[in-house]
């Protein structure tokens, strides 16, 4: 059976950012899986600029993005396979691959998970009607449009307000598209602010917070919808139902790291994020599996995702070095008020951690506090703390001496 | 005058208050910028609002049937729809490299339309 130093899972923006950067600090024996053909993960498919201003200074588009690392693995030499599923992953770091070639079981001193993540569908929240064509989830429509040049629809609704969404509410307009209406059943949107602006409002596309669908219409095709809106407990409010004629509905109701074989392994899952309980080194409850990128929790940008990536090459490197900080006793990390959720969820204490989270609720001037029970750690300065983007805290490894357990909350 | 606006120049997206006074109305008091990119914004937003655009292009004998492009500055929000006119008119013929310009001085703005990825010939 092949044995290989590293093996990464997935060729998006975290693991093409993985792969390139073990490559840089001397590991060699690393093989990429994609089970696209092209290398590239969603990438391909998000044609509009944005991604990059952290990595590369620039903006690019997403198909730009990915070519800087096409070069640099090219450069490099890195041994990719593409086309190529892994069908199944054992605790023992061994896996089953399927391509064009058939099939073939190898095994890795450690594992690289960077699978990203999928799309919530109509199935995964509650829609009552009939399920006719022209019903599509954001990231389809927007392959559809972007690679197979498919037009989706002429009268658009889109239901949930996340990046994707917005992102297409534009390209369909830009196409000619009539985008009539973007509900969002919460009373903010999850979207970044910026995605608000430049994709709904620079077309008046108007944006109905606290609403949501309630009934599909039409047969072969859709013919309509039905709206309401929400009372402050999320309840529809008696007598507000409208209809709004379309033929085409969105959904962009959220992401879910796709971690089907990171559980069948024994990977232990995070219930708020999806994904893998890590620690400081980003090791999952599994010995030399690691995990980056949208995997582990879905990220806002490209950028960070290729940055964990990089991290995670650090971490692979010394794992197999046998020189990662060993512990028995982890300190637990907590999302307190205010804080959706933290990561890493437990961390050594032995080295500085760069502190990952995501607050609850939108608000306005606002401090993010650390604390070891009541004692303070840190406090950090947030403008404008929203859902929609990630912060973070650095804590030195000097600020973690004699900790006992960590919590972070907003005051 | 006080506005309220999001700054689109980055993910960071500042929640932008502009004051225009009336006896400078060149003059902006820009609040809550996390970089000085965000006056600048806020001034053009207001005088000469301008926007980048990415969309794709029809390609002929390619492994794909659609290049992406993007334009190679930012054109005045209100040509965007007579840019888009002329990318959908337009048609490549395979290969296309990233890069390649497709169109040059797109609908008279003096921006050109470029590949943001490469095609293959089939
Ligand atoms: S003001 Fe600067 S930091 Fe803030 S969104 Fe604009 S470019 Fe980004």
């Amino acid at each position: 059976m092949t044995e290989k130093d590293v093996v990464i899972i997935g060729a998006g923006p975290a693991g093409l950012a993985c792969a390139t950067r073990l490559k840089e600090i001397g590991v060699n024996d690393v093989l990429l899986i994609e089970r696209e053909k092209k290398l590239g993960g969603i990438l391909n498919q998000c044609i509009h600029d944005g991604f990059g201003l952290h990595k590369f200074k620039e903006t690019l588009t997403g198909p730009e993005y990915i070519e800087r690392y096409l070069q640099k693995l090219i450069n490099y030499k890195v041994e990719v396979l593409s086309d190529t599923m892994v069908v199944n992953l054992f605790p023992d770091k061994s896996m089953i691959l399927s391509g064009p070639w058939g099939r073939e079981k190898i095994k890795a001193k450690a594992v690289v998970l960077a699978m990203g993540c999928r799309e919530r569908t109509a199935g995964a929240i509650w829609l009552a009607g009939s399920r006719p064509a022209g019903v599509y989830t954001a990231g389809v429509a927007q392959r559809l449009m972007n690679i197979d040049n498919y037009m989706i629809g002429n009268e658009v609704v889109i239901l949930g307000s996340g990046d994707v969404g917005l992102i297409m509410a534009r390209r369909l307009t830009l196409e000619g598209a009539r985008v009539l209406m973007v509900l969002e059943k919460l009373p903010y949107s999850s979207g970044l602010p910026r995605n608000i602006s430049q994709c709904l409002n620079d077309y008046d596309i108007p944006l109905y917070l606290k609403t949501t669908v309630t009934r599909i219409h039409g047969k072969a095709r859709i013919e309509g919808v039905t709206y309401v809106s929400l009372d402050d407990e999320g309840k529809p409010i008696p007598g507000s139902e409208r209809f709004i004629r379309c033929d085409t509905l969105l959904l962009s109701v959220g992401l879910i790291p796709e971690n089907e074989l990171s559980r069948e392994a024994g990977v232990a899952i995070h219930p708020v994020t999806g994904g893998p309980i890590v620690n400081d080194t980003y090791q999952t409850n599994i010995e030399g599996v690691f995990a980056a990128g949208n995997v582990l929790h879905v990220h806002d940008l490209a950028d960070w995702a290729s940055m964990e990536g990089e991290l995670v090459a650090d971490f692979a490197k010394r794992y197999l070095e046998g020189s990662l900080p060993q512990t028995q006793n982890w300190i637990e990390v907590k999302a307190g008020e205010g804080i959706r959720y933290v990561l890493p969820q437990r961390i050594s204490g032995k080295i500085d951690v760069n502190l990952l989270f995501r607050v609850s609720f939108p608000a306005r001037n606002k401090h993010i506090v650390i604390k070891d029970k009541d004692r303070i750690i840190k406090r950090k300065r947030v403008i404008n703390p929203h859902p929609a983007i990630m912060e973070n805290i650095e804590v030195k490894r000097d600020e973690l001496k004699g900790v006992q357990s960590l919590e972070v909350m907003i005051e | 005058m006080t506005k309220e606006m999001v700054c689109i120049l980055c993910p960071n997206s500042c929640n932008l208050i502009v004051t225009q006074s009336d006896k400078n109305p060149d003059g902006l008091k820009v609040e809550n910028a996390l970089c000085p990119k965000g006056k600048e914004y806020a001034h053009n937003e207001l005088f000469n609002p301008k926007r980048t655009i990415a969309s794709s292009i029809l390609v002929e004998e390619g492994e794909l049937p659609l290049v992406s492009v993007k334009i190679d500055k930012p054109i005045p929000k209100s040509k965007i729809f007579e840019v888009m006119k002329e990318i959908k008119k337009a048609k490549v013929k395979a290969p296309v490299k990233i890069g390649d310009i497709l169109i040059k001085n797109v609908a008279g703005t003096d921006a050109n339309v470029i590949a943001t990825k490469s095609v293959d010939k089939i």
